[in-house]
């Protein structure tokens, strides 16, 4: 396993290096010059220009400005914001765990959901049920996320005044910082009504970004289950008298599971996507919402780095998935070694 | 064919993508008004069956009073547009890359799909939102961007069809014959790889209309006065209590055409590829 690993890593620097040059390019292509386009209206004279652009490194040639890059993000130097002059690196732990908490709890109820829905169509192929669960699911992969938040506000929060609008929490309370977790930093704090506001800010949000990855699970559940049902190992596992319980959960899902995890490694990307439009809705304080605000206000030094962080979360995510289909399927252990093509 | 009309939920989402591609393609027609000329004294009036509602108005007008059935419609051009000349610009380049990488695995394969791997390592919208980012908001700029997300799994999909392909006795009684390259990849190997990127042209197409409408909700995409179903629902977004119709109608428009476009994805699919048939 571990073998595995540093092959898959090794694959993984030249991805990550040709990243890193995109990100490194993103400021430099912005037709203009550089420093102009981030002062924005002020005027400067040509030795503040001048000064900015040492202090910037845009003064020295091509490759050596890359080479540093290189070297300040070895060290975790994500460069600084232009507009709050805050380490891009500390903004960035501020407003990731919301990210985490969101997309976590978006994926969380995409399974829960998704996973018993598909496996319930699969056995009851055919039946009404089977047709309601794949056209809801059909609808839901279709569904453009922002305009489903919005309709959701519309009934939830305008309609039946049940959840709030946006934000993680309610104003009146005041939450230490201690994980980055609304829920749990508010289950930590000592203030009454502070984890429940937490989380009926999180539930219209995490539904939202949900609903694609739900419904493409509980398709792929459910195509999976119905090839699996086929298989002979599962007559033979009835036959021997096993309980019906037992042969869907321990025969059958175990071995729909493989297709299902490529599907979720598929949707990460999706959720780091939709994260950037729920944020947005929402006004949700992630590093999605934070990405479109420093576009909006030419921060590039954050649109940098949040376009270099969402790739590599992106890459390490999909390294965990290909790790766990050797958990998953022992089989392919050892073909995963193999490069890809 | 046969077995696509046979697919029921396919064959009616192929009336209605027409029924949308008709509605574009007539949208000066079919409108009642000027999709941007603002009648200041009807601003947000509701929909004709809705009290308060105009006949002069059938589906209302927005906050700025302008009347949102030739919004919704000129929108669909747009949309539409979009679609269509994304998917061509990452189509064609990726047939062309992915048969050059298939048939160059020394140095050119790998090389091309390094430079694939780079861009596939962002999702889709943030790599739209990366390339906006450089080139600025605007139509053309949106096509650019959703193209160079769609790139990678169309050379990826040739490279690796084109590659089973090659081994076969046919390609090389072709090479046998004298063909040359050019006429081995385009003429030989490119028709027996088509069936998976129709597919996933049809596919690639829906979620192209589903980002235009992402980037012009989130601002970075076809800008104002130009009629864009997400535009038109990021601008809503403040009227959400006083006029619900400015949100519902651009938002339907947008979940009916893409689930129009899967539905005929899915069809064709099943049709093409009969192993997938019954999952």
């Amino acid at each position: 396993m571990f073998r595995l690993l540093l092959q898959k890593l090794a694959t993984l620097v030249p991805t990550l290096l040709g990243v890193t040059l995109v990100a490194f390019a993103l400021i430099r292509l912005i037709p203009g010059d550089p420093i102009e386009i981030m002062v924005g209206e002020r005027r400067l004279d040509p030795a503040q220009h001048a000064a900015l652009m040492k202090r910037m490194g845009l003064d020295q040639p091509l490759p050596t400005q890359y080479f540093n890059y290189l070297g300040q993000l070895a060290q975790g130097d994500l460069g600084q914001s232009l507009v709050t002059r805050e380490p891009v690196v500390e903004e960035f732990k501020v407003l990731f765990p919301a990210t985490v908490e969101l997309a976590g709890s978006a994926l969380l109820l995409a399974l829960l959901l998704g996973l018993p829905l598909g496996m319930a169509a699969a056995l009851k192929r055919g039946s009404w049920f089977d047709q309601l669960v794949m056209a809801t699911a059909t609808v839901g992969n279709s569904m453009p996320v922002f305009w489903w938040g919005l309709v959701l506000i519309m009934a939830f929060s305008v309609g039946l005044e049940w959840t709030p609008v946006s934000g993680r929490i309610g104003i009146e309370y005041d939450v230490p910082f201690v994980s980055g977790f609304m829920l749990v930093d508010a289950a930590l704090s000592d203030e009454a009504g502070a984890w429940w506001s937490a989380l009926l800010h999180l539930v219209l949000p995490a539904v939202v970004l949900g609903t694609i990855p739900m419904a493409v699970i509980a398709r792929m559940t459910r195509s999976a289950m119905l090839e699996v049902l086929r298989e002979d190992y599962m007559r033979t596992a009835r036959a021997k008298g096993l309980s019906p319980a037992r042969v869907v959960l321990h025969h059958g899902l175990r071995n729909a599971l493989i297709p299902i995890v490529t599907v979720l490694g598929l949707q990460v990307g999706s959720l780091l996507g939709g994260a950037v439009l729920t944020e947005t809705i929402f006004s949700w304080p992630g590093i999605g919402k934070w990405l479109i605000d420093a576009i909006a206000r030419r921060d590039y030094p954050v649109v940098q780095a949040g376009i270099l962080i969402s790739a590599l979360i992106f890459m390490g995510v999909n390294l965990v998935v290909d790790l766990l289909y050797g958990v998953v399927n022992p089989r392919m252990r050892g073909e995963l070694g193999k490069d890809k093509e | 064919m046969k077995a696509f009309i046979a697919n029921r939920g396919a064959f009616i989402a192929l009336l209605v993508f027409a029924a949308v591609v008709l509605a574009a393609l007539l949208a000066p027609w079919l409108a009642p008004h000027d999709p941007v000329q603002q009648f200041r004294e009807h601003m947000l009036t509701p929909p004709v069956w809705q009290a308060g509602g105009l006949a002069q108005f059938p589906l209302g007008t927005d906050e700025l009073g302008r009347c949102l059935l030739s919004r919704l419609l000129f929108g669909a051009r747009v949309s539409l547009m979009i679609g269509v000349l994304s998917v061509l610009l990452a189509l064609l380049p990726g047939i062309v890359l992915g048969l050059v990488a298939a048939f160059h695995p020394r140095w050119v394969s790998p090389l091309v799909m390094r430079v694939m791997d780079v861009l596939l390592a962002l999702p889709g919208l943030l790599l739209a939102i990366g390339v906006i980012t450089i080139l600025g908001p605007g139509l053309i700029n949106t096509v650019i961007a959703i193209a160079v997300g769609a790139l990678p799994g169309y050379v990826r999909l040739v490279r690796g069809s084109a590659l089973a392909e090659l081994g076969r006795d046919y390609v090389t009684a072709s090479r046998l014959a004298g063909a040359g390259t050019l006429r081995l990849m385009f003429d030989t190997v490119l028709p027996n790889c088509l069936a998976p990127v129709i597919v996933s042209a049809t596919l690639s197409f829906s979620s192209a209309i589903l980002e235009t409408a992402a980037l012009g909700f989130l601002g970075l995409g076809v800008q104002a006065p130009q009629p864009e179903w997400g535009s038109m629902l990021s601008a809503a977004r403040d009227y959400i209590e006083r006029a619900p119709w400015v949100v519902t109608l651009p938002g339907l428009s947008i979940l009916v055409t893409v689930l129009a476009v899967n539905l005929m994805g899915d069809g064709l699919r099943d049709a093409l590829d009969p192993k997938l048939r019954q999952a």
